[in-house]
């Protein structure tokens, strides 16, 4: 793209306050045309801001912008846009009741006429070519809410084009992506970076990271740690500077398991797949993988056993009891508990303080003659905070003051205090750093340790080979196959996955 | 007491004290009687209102209970003798009933609760005024019933009853949502109702209850209406007091968005709307003028509060950044 200005963009020395944290420190970050810069660093070492201040969506309490030699005193969302900084969220900003053009061209609709309408035909046509640059399958016309995650985001990266970007922001782009998706996007860079227009890659998957940046920055505690050079990406170089220490392990080896099954599903069939049953056992302190494409049905059948949705067939045994889950409170009774996917929208209620949140489940058990004690409440709420090493000074601060994984140790202690039989963690490390997955996969495994049947489901192939002991996967609805740790490989699961069937070896 | 809670009963100290200095019959006995019995009877309510209101809802169909409720039961009393023990009890239960109605369809039949409780307000109304072919219902003339008198439009010491009944319920109603298993759950669900839900909270349960509750207030409250209008026009009584009752909570500190309130805020509440309307009469403001008044007064307290909000966010910043420079 030769009509694109070349691109310069520097930040120096930017610092942003807010009540009670120092979220930025005097960080400097410098972006040319063409260039693919991984940004990194734990949740909470201020990527989330330093982005929100390229976009202009916050202002920095000090520090200067400089963009193609000129320093802006102001930078607002405005600015950016005609600056050419374009974003591709975490969370998607797609709007689902209307066809692609229109989200591409929302707030700039083309218009004919003398009456102003809107040229939908135009629009159309202009779509179309975007669409093929960044290779999507789907048309102009198409409704969104018939695209699936990933094509979304290629959605996103075409608008982003569409507005002429000259710096396209990908916060977590892959974090619900399966493999050949994110290869598919990796691609998408590489053209991008092609046609002149740089991207900021922010990611926790450091495969992805090594395979397309130039640079990368490393930001730990809204410190800049370092920058480390194309040929210096490795993924422990990069560990190194995000936690600031080597992780030794990531992965803890399991220990002995029970053969008795502590959760059997038999038959179980969901809404969605209502011909399609799923049988698997889970056993007494073992981490049983579950693996499969977004959409095989994962959420909806753990959720299903929980008592959020509906089952239509099929039963379901805790240590040889029946469960017939009608709602959460009736799994909660027989010790099965559910970490919930989306922890914003279902495991937490971010404005309510951590230690409501830690009690929430079992709130009856904190009562005397029917009042709450609030001191029992905190009493527990501290104790779980030390075992669980949850990082707040005070367990009464409302628990979005925490970053990710913080938040998800609070979901766990939820469960934790309640003495589990069965939990099915659902992507329980999405958006979460590294320094914290390490702690909370050894949290899963001293649960298994201690007769717990532990369930997780996963999209991060990674996760789902280093932790479990055993892998189910699923497709459509149904279980595909079962691996034992030692056929653990990337290319069986996937292969289960597509539903081809593993060749005997 | 929260800061919020604080900050309202400021402003109706001052309010109190600029009316007084205007016209000092505001701290007159009569003067403090009439209003106490006012707040009273809007305070009842009020805190039901407040309940739904916490659970992401609302209820449109108050003033319409209280003008059925007072029609039936002034003539269960007056007109078929019904002994008022007896009535009062069939009030409550025909409250629990409407409210598990409005609580039903909106959890199970998943009806917004806007548009439920607004065809309650046409439904309920439409009733009363079926029922009694549009004419006033009333106690007969020289009937009398002492002990039913007593609890509800009696006085003792000067201080009126139904103020007295107002803070019972309001001391009851602190206890359960600040110090139950119950109130935690209520302001769960209307913060995050998905949440509460995988947290195994029966959120049906607590929505509901919420709605009973606020039905089962408004019955009370119609017998207290009835009993001080000892008329009840079907078309006109309790016109509005829905408004009377969100304006109450929505100034004591509950957003609308749910999850948020206390009922120490929503008592204020009530004491500055009757403050105000007593404001008007006494400074001898056109009583047309009335509703403007407080519209004005209540745009300018939400519109303080979410000033002084944002004022204390950036005091902290800059306390924040102070201590950054300083390290």
């Amino acid at each position: 793209m030769s009509a694109v200005q070349r691109l310069d963009l520097r930040l120096e020395g930017v610092t942003k306050v807010y009540p009670g944290v120092v979220a930025l420190n005097d960080v400097s970050l410098q972006i040319k045309a063409g260039e693919v810069v991984g940004l990194l660093g734990e949740n909470g070492a201020g990527k989330s801001t330093l982005m929100k201040i390229l976009g202009g969506l916050i202002a920095p309490t000090s520090g200067r912008i400089m963009l193609d030699g000129q320093e802006y005193l102001r930078f607002d969302v405005q600015q950016s846009q005609q600056a050419g900084i374009a974003f591709v969220h975490q969370e998607l900003n797609v709007f689902d009741n209307m066809d692609v053009a229109a989200n591409i061209f929302l707030g700039r609709e083309k218009v004919r006429g003398p009456l102003r309408l809107t040229d939908l035909k135009r629009m159309n046509e202009l779509t179309q070519p975007l669409l093929d640059r960044v290779g999507a399958r789907f048309h102009s016309d198409t409704s969104v809410s018939t695209l699936s995650l990933a094509e979304c985001q290629l959605l996103e990266i075409a608008k982003a084009l569409s507005m002429n970007a000259r710096l396209v922001i990908m916060d977590e782009p892959t974090s619900s992506l399966t493999l050949s998706e994110t290869n598919m996007l990796l691609k998408v860079i590489a053209d991008l970076k092609a046609q002149g227009i740089a991207v900021v890659y922010i990611s926790h998957r450091l495969g992805e990271v090594e395979e397309c940046v130039d640079r990368a920055v490393v930001l730990r505690d809204g410190h800049n740690v370092g920058t480390l050079e194309r040929e210096d990406v490795t993924h422990d170089a990069m560990i190194h500077m995000m936690i600031g220490r080597d992780l030794k392990a990531l992965y803890t080896p399991p220990a002995q398991m029970s053969s008795k099954p502590i959760l059997s599903v038999r038959n179980f069939c969901i809404k969605s797949k209502p011909d399609r049953p799923a049988s698997f056992d889970l056993m007494a302190g073992e981490i049983l993988g579950v693996a499969g494409l977004i959409g095989a049905g994962r959420t909806e059948l753990a959720e299903a056993i929980f008592g959020v949705g509906q089952k239509l067939g099929g039963e379901v045994l805790i240590d040889g009891q029946h469960l017939n889950a009608k709602s959460p409170a009736d799994a909660i009774a027989a010790g099965l508990y559910l970490v919930p996917e989306d922890r914003k929208r279902a495991g937490l209620i971010l404005d309510f303080p951590t230690v409501e949140n830690i009690t929430m489940a079992s709130l009856s058990a904190f009562t005397s003659h029917g009042l709450v004690s609030q001191k029992r409440q905190i009493e527990v709420a501290e104790v779980q905070r030390s075992s669980l090493s949850i990082k707040t000074h005070d367990v009464c601060r409302a628990a979005n003051e925490m970053s990710g994984g913080n938040q998800q140790k609070v979901v766990l202690a939820k469960w934790l205090s309640m003495d589990p039989k069965v939990i099915i963690f659902d992507e329980p490390t999405r958006g979460i750093d590294v320094g914290a997955k390490a702690e909370i996969y050894s949290l899963m495994r001293s649960l298994a340790d201690r007769g717990v049947g532990v369930m997780m489901i996963s999209s991060d192939m990674e996760e789902v080979i280093g932790v479990s002991d055993r892998i189910v996967v699923m497709k459509d609805g149904v279980i595909t196959g079962e691996l034992p740790r030692l056929k653990f490989s990337e290319s069986s699961v996937l292969n289960l996955a597509v539903g081809r069937v593993l060749e005997e070896a | 007491m929260q800061k919020k809670d604080i900050g309202l009963a400021v402003l109706i100290i001052v309010v109190g004290i600029i009316v007084y200095m205007r016209n000092p019959l505001f701290l007159s006995p009569i003067n403090l009687g009439n209003t106490a019995n006012l707040i009273g009877l809007f305070g009842l309510f009020a805190i039901g209102q407040g309940f739904v209101i916490m659970t992401g809802g609302i209820d449109l169909s108050v003033g319409s209970v209280i003008a059925l409720l007072g029609v039936l039961f002034v003539d269960m009393v007056g007109k078929f003798g019904v002994p008022w023990p007896l009535a009062v009890a069939l009030m409550i239960v025909l409250g629990v009933v409407i409210g598990l109605a409005h609580g039903v369809l909106i959890t199970r039949f998943k009806l917004q609760p806007f548009v439920v409780t607004l065809c309650g307000l046409l439904i309920y109304r439409g009733i009363a005024r079926g029922y009694t072919a549009e004419s006033t219902a009333g106690f007969p003339f020289g009937s009398s019933y002492p002990q039913l008198e007593w609890l509800t439009i009696g006085r003792s010491f000067g201080v009126p009853h139904s103020f007295v009944a107002m803070l019972i319920v309001a001391a009851i109603m602190w206890v359960v949502l600040h110090h139950t298993v119950f109130g935690r759950h209520l302001c769960a669900v209307g913060k995050n109702e998905e949440a509460a839900r995988f947290s195994g909270i029966n959120t049906r349960f607590v929505t509901i209850a919420a709605y009973v509750i606020c039905a089962v207030l408004a019955s009370i409250a119609a017998i207290y209406f009835a009993m001080f209008t000892k008329s009840v026009q079907p078309s006109s009584h309790g016109n509005f007091y829905e408004l009377y009752a969100i304006a109450a909570a929505v100034l004591g500190g509950c957003s609308l968005r749910g999850g948020e309130g206390s009922v120490i805020g929503i008592v204020l509440g009530a004491v500055l709307l009757q403050e105000l309307q007593n404001l008007v009469n006494l400074l001898g403001i056109p009583s047309s003028l009335n509703f403007a008044v407080m519209g004005a007064v209540i745009l300018l307290g939400v519109l303080a509060d979410q000033q002084f909000a944002a004022y204390r966010n950036r005091k902290n910043t800059e306390r924040a950044l102070g201590l950054l420079q300083k390290s």
